[in-house]
């Protein structure tokens, strides 16, 4: 099927948390997201990857409308979705839908699966009865889910069936984009090849749009067209995946490469490779300057001043580091 | 190979259940020698954790027992000691890392008094002494300013930082086995690596002999020198690192190399489907006669529905239990 043309833009995306009056000071301000902007062209899957506090699910939880924006733009074809008040929002929100990690805690256990994929066109009263059912109907075959199974709670499915509930709950008010956060890093591996399959065949057939977050490289990989690597709220270097994993610019894109156990290498060659010292800073006391710097090994004195701009170093190729 | 430092023979778990009895361990053998790092590889629910716990013989019981079998430590038998003697062995002979460190430390003891309990235990330490060798293993595990940190709590430290105070409570008193069962699951991937390089550090210059948990087939490229892949409380291969990934001889294998979507130096332009194992790992209370990985099995053949294969050579140390495999 052709894309619909609605690409998702991001601008300048910022999430703070805190910052208000406490009981004896003033609390901290988190800097969660900070200055994040990227465009996904439709029927394309966009990755963002990152360690905790990076600010990835905080990004997506944003563009869903989720947690409130503190400045910035999103668009969705022609819908501002960080501009929409609450009933606008509400009618919006069949256009994007999200799937979340733990397909266990994000289906209510007292609703039986085919209420759970029905509640979105319950809620936005999309068709009469009879069609909302037949779609609930189709949607268990499109995820690869068998009819009877309809009547089932979520406790009696297994975690890669509960992720098909979750992929098809989403699915069910017809979205151009569903924001993926982490939806295989709490399967096992051999089911994990099962869900990103489907995903991927469900992509094809219905010119989805995908957002992507996850920490495991080799999947985002897999599935994602372009790829951001995020880093204490801000993307630190952006490309496609083919340009990205083959020649990767930021020296935390490359640690993060050379961090991931690979099934070619061996016990010895392993010790030749960048390692980080140390964890992420806290987004509360942001560094100056470049914010990866205390734990760059390449980190020169101007990098603890100047704050490096993401620009672009190759044409579709961007990266924020003074040195390069 | 020398003598094994550990040997687990023919263990046989059982737990009895609302379902019937479910046999998590069937059967099983692994040995590990001193200075040697064995991976246990599979999904979950094949057993690798309930491995990891007999030998610790902390399998909960009831419901659980060990059926039949034997676990010896350098020629001593574990299974069937008394509960005093176990404590004994445990801390002091083997070591056990788990999976998520904010819930296995107390969060009412500073990192430092729960390092050095288990030196007192073992070692009728002084609380000075044990303290200092506290510090001492902070400093080992690379916390900087270990005596500050010594007095933290574990609230206080970081996912990576608190992993490094299970690893240095593991090895306080030099055990001669250290089980670290998926212990970098809940790290970021830099952290993860970090503690990958501290476990070969540390073995290096002890010699311990490792026994990896995990499900990630390329920590156990990095870390482990030999590997057995669990299925449904099954030992179904056995062999060295090199040629268990490089030659893989059972089809279970076969299918956890290739459905994990590996990092590729240099991905190729066109996106292939992966390779799926279809289906999921069976409840252990009704496993058939036949091998057990049958229903999921892209090369079943009907001897498999009939009888469960046995463990056997299909080349040299390479041990496969498949019908199939090695024909």
């Amino acid at each position: 099927m052709e894309p619909r043309n609605s690409a998702l833009v991001v601008e300048d995306l910022k999430v703070h948390f805190g910052g208000g009056r406490g009981l004896f000071a003033t609390k901290p301000t988190v800097h969660a997201v900070d200055g994040v902007s990227f465009t996904v062209p439709a029927g394309q899957t966009f990755g963002i990857v990152g360690e905790s506090g990076s600010g990835k699910t905080t990004t997506a939880l944003a563009i869903m409308r989720l947690v409130d924006v503190t400045a910035g733009r999103v668009t969705l074809g022609d819908t501002v979705i960080s501009d929409l008040d609450k009933e606008d929002l509400r009618a919006a929100r069949r256009q994007f839908q999200i799937v979340f990690q733990d397909p266990y805690s994000s289906l209510d256990p007292r609703k039986r699966a085919a209420e759970i994929v029905r509640e979105p066109l319950d809620l936005m009263q999309i068709g009469t009865r009879a069609e909302r059912d037949a779609r609930v109907t189709e949607l268990f075959g499109q995820v690869g889910l068998r009819p009877e199974q309809r009547a089932l709670f979520p406790h009696q499915f297994s975690g890669g069936q509960r992720q098909r509930l979750g992929l098809a709950r989403a699915l069910s008010t017809k979205p151009d984009l569903i924001v993926c956060d982490e939806p295989v890093s709490a399967l096992d591996v051999a089911i994990q090849a099962q869900i990103l399959n489907l995903m991927a065949r469900l992509q094809q057939e219905l010119g989805l749009t995908y957002l992507f977050i996850s920490h495991d490289l080799g999947v985002v990989q897999h599935i994602c067209d372009e790829i951001a690597v995020m880093y204490l709220g801000q993307i630190v270097e952006q490309a496609d995946r083919v340009t990205l994993f083959t020649n990767p610019q930021h020296p935390y894109t490359k640690a993060l490469l050379a961090a991931v156990p690979m099934v070619h290498s061996n016990k010895r060659n392993r010790r030749d490779r960048i390692r980080l010292k140390g964890d992420p800073p806290s987004p509360v006391d942001l560094p100056n300057g470049c914010r990866f710097a205390s734990r760059c090994p390449l980190a020169e004195s101007r990098c603890h001043e100047q704050t490096p701009e993401l620009r672009e170093i190759s044409p579709g190729h961007r990266a924020a580091c003074l040195l390069l | 190979m020398s003598a094994p430092l550990l040997s687990v023979d023919d263990l046989v778990v059982d737990f009895s259940t609302r379902a019937g009895n479910a046999r998590v361990l069937d059967h099983v053998s692994l040995e590990v020698t001193s200075g040697e790092v064995l991976g246990i590889v599979g999904e979950s629910g094949c057993g690798k954790s309930m491995t990891a716990l007999s030998i610790m013989g902390l399998v909960p019981n009831p419901p659980g027992k060990v059926t039949s079998g034997s676990i010896r430590l350098e020629g001593r038998e574990l299974v069937g000691l008394s509960e005093a003697e176990l404590c004994e062995v445990r801390g002091r002979d083997i070591g056990m890392i788990f999976q998520e460190p904010m819930s296995s430390l107390n969060p009412v003891f500073t990192v430092g008094e729960q390092i050095a309990e288990s030196v007192r235990l073992h070692e009728n330490a002084s609380p000075k002494a044990a303290m200092a060798r506290a510090v001492e293993m902070l400093r080992a595990v690379e916390i900087p300013e270990p005596e500050l940190r010594a007095k933290a709590y574990p609230h206080q430290l970081s996912g990576g930082m608190r992993q490094r105070v299970m690893i240095a409570i593991a090895l306080a008193c030099r055990p001669r086995v250290l089980i670290a069962d998926e212990p970098t699951t809940a790290l970021d991937a830099t952290v993860q690596a970090q503690i990958f390089d501290l476990l070969q550090d540390l073995q290096t210059e002890t010699g311990t002999a490792i026994i990896l948990i995990t499900h990630d087939m390329g920590a156990i490229a990095e870390l482990a020198d030999r590997v057995a892949v669990m299925y449904a409380g099954r030992v179904v291969e056995k062999g060295t690192v090199e040629t268990v990934l490089s030659n893989p001889q059972h089809p279970y294998t076969k299918g956890l190399i290739t459905c994990v979507p590996h990092l590729e130096p240099e991905p190729p332009m066109l996106r292939e489907p992966l390779p799926e194992i279809p289906g999921v790992v069976p409840a252990l209370t009704d496993l058939g006669k036949g091998c057990a990985f049958a229903p999921r099995c892209l090369e079943r053949i009907a001897q498999c529905d009939d009888s469960k294969p046995p463990l056997k050579a299909t080349t040299g140390p390479h041990l496969t239990a498949c019908w199939v495999a090695g024909q």
